[in-house]
């Protein structure tokens, strides 16, 4: 583990053509990570996430995706993803391949990929037009008999997750809700996590996930980095950024206008929230 | 929409799918129509009601409406805090969930629910989010609540995918009425005032069954009412 800038993280741990999950679930979103991915101009990734939502809407617009491996993908509490949709529906900028699974299956998945076996194992995918679209196979227990449902694991080549805190070792604890962040770590080949703030000495909070460093390649310190979700104790969700974003990516000159503004013509999170403060003291 | 007698049909749709969840049932709860109406079951007759957020959050207490699954107040006032495979593994799956709610782009007339495309799955006119925990909310629970605004375009005969099975939806609350499944088939019990069953009729894009014992939902309450208002939506414009 190292604590290193991120842009240095993306350059030398995500490759073009690699299988990358940046998780979150509504919390914690690593959305600066994200956004470097999109600086760096980082091709034929296959995405996957549980709940795609503004941060993958703009890695699909911006050309980075091949492939999104999911089970939800909106705008939470608003709507559609347009970006998603344009590029499902029209091919624009790039036909999208689709894995679509359930939730659970998700997470049957990235729990066999943290455990490092060959696949989850849960009831579930059982009838209806699912199951013949995604990768899941009928298993016997081998006890009981019982007909369960079996998904291959999850195995990104890199994981990819935003926390509240690091130490200056690289230990890592996040809290409030926690997702499926720890599982896409401990499933992926190699791991990113960037953090609201590096402390000397982390301090237990109740219902904590703690990353111990060498589990992660490298941590890296992003203040904001959730933006437009949130860090619990930090800083609140943008709703209103979520209701926004559905007009600003409607419409595909508008969408790359902003992305060009606030996310190619910004070095790093701290520009990013600066060119959105400027725009909004503009109107 | 406001109609005569001073609410919306959302706020009808809201209070008799409040009516219908029992003090101390285990609801997960999505957001928008479903999670106005836990709440208000909450702070209406049924106080002990326990709400689950896929996010993770058992027993969460909102004070205003999330406007997402996973905001912040819900981890604050939950009873526990899971993870998301967790949620899924140990709570859903392990059948401690009562009531799961669902919505949908369309519904047939077993309850089938399609959250995932409109058109072909190859060619979609519309890609819709997906089924996220719906398939196995539809049947690792007890008993499913369908709320879904009423029109030919969402009561298909035939949806264009299945995304989640209708064989635990006990009924399905609509901005015009109430359906439960009768012999296998969703069939009107029930009008709110002043719809009559050809509206609905009009609305359903099968032959829909009608009961012989059709009745007429009671409307809102000054006091349902009151607590619904009370609860704004977080966020909302």
């Amino acid at each position: 583990m190292a604590i290193v800038p991120l842009s240095e993280a993306v350059r030398e741990l995500v490759r073009d053509g690699d299988v990358v999950a940046l998780e979150g679930f509504t919390h914690l979103i690593p959305h600066a990570a994200g956004h470097e991915i999109v600086r760096q101009r980082k091709r034929d990734l296959t995405l996957v996430r549980m709940t795609p939502d503004v941060v993958y809407d703009q890695l699909i617009g911006m050309g980075c995706a091949r492939k999104l491996v999911f089970s939800w993908g909106g705008n939470p509490g608003v709507g559609s993803l347009h970006r998603l949709r344009d590029a499902v529906e029209h091919g624009w900028p790039a036909p999208l391949e689709l894995e679509e699974h359930s939730h659970a299956g998700m997470a049957a998945a990235y729990a066999a990929g943290a455990a490092h076996l060959p696949f989850g194992v849960l009831r579930g995918y059982r009838g209806g037009d699912l199951p013949a679209r995604t990768r899941v196979a009928r298993i016997a227990c081998p006890f009981t008999g019982e007909e369960l449902a079996a998904v291959p694991a999850h195995r990104p080549d890199v994981g990819i997750v935003h926390a509240q805190q690091a130490d200056r070792r690289g230990n890592v604890q996040l809290w409030g809700i926690v997702g499926v962040q720890k599982e896409a770590v401990l499933a992926s080949a190699r791991s990113i996590v960037t953090v609201e703030e590096i402390v000397d000495e982390l301090e237990p909070r109740p219902g904590g996930v703690v990353l111990p460093a060498w589990v992660v390649d490298a941590v890296c310190l992003a203040p904001g980095g959730a933006h437009p979700s949130y860090a619990h104790g930090f800083y609140e969700r943008d709703n209103d950024f979520y209701l926004a974003w559905d007009a600003i990516s409607r419409d595909r000159d508008r969408f790359r206008a902003w992305m060009q503004r606030h996310v190619l013509d910004t070095a790093d999170v701290a520009e990013y929230h600066a060119s959105l403060a400027a725009e909004a003291a503009a109107v | 929409m406001s109609r005569d007698g001073g609410y919306t049909a959302d706020e009808m749709m809201a209070v008799e799918a409040a009516r219908r969840l029992r003090d101390g049932a285990v609801c997960f709860v999505g957001i928008g129509l479903p999670s106005l109406a836990a709440n208000l079951a909450r702070r209406t007759h049924a106080p002990g009601c326990v709400l689950v957020y896929e996010s993770g959050t058992i027993g969460a207490k909102p004070s205003m409406l999330p406007l997402s699954i996973g905001d912040g107040e819900l981890a604050e006032t939950a009873d526990a805090v899971v993870s998301v495979p967790e949620m899924f593994a140990y709570w859903l799956q392990g059948g401690r969930i009562d009531v799961g709610f669902l919505g949908a782009a369309q519904i047939d007339r077993h309850g089938n629910l399609n959250s995932t495309v409109i058109g072909p799955y190859e060619a979609p006119a519309v890609r819709l989010p997906g089924g996220g925990g719906a398939p196995e909310i539809a049947l690792g629970v007890r008993d499913v609540f369908v709320m879904l605004r009423h029109s030919p375009r969402a009561f298909v005969s035939r949806l264009d995918f299945t995304t989640s099975l209708g064989d635990n939806v006990r009924v399905v609350v609509t901005d015009l009425g109430l359906l439960e499944p009768v012999d296998g088939e969703l069939t009107l019990v029930a009008v709110h005032p002043g719809v009559s069953v050809e509206q609905v009729r009009a609305a359903t894009g099968w032959d829909l069954r009608i009961a012989c014992d059709l009745r007429e939902t009671e409307p809102p309450t000054q006091a349902e009412l009151e607590a619904l208002r009370a609860l704004r939506t977080k966020g909302a414009r």
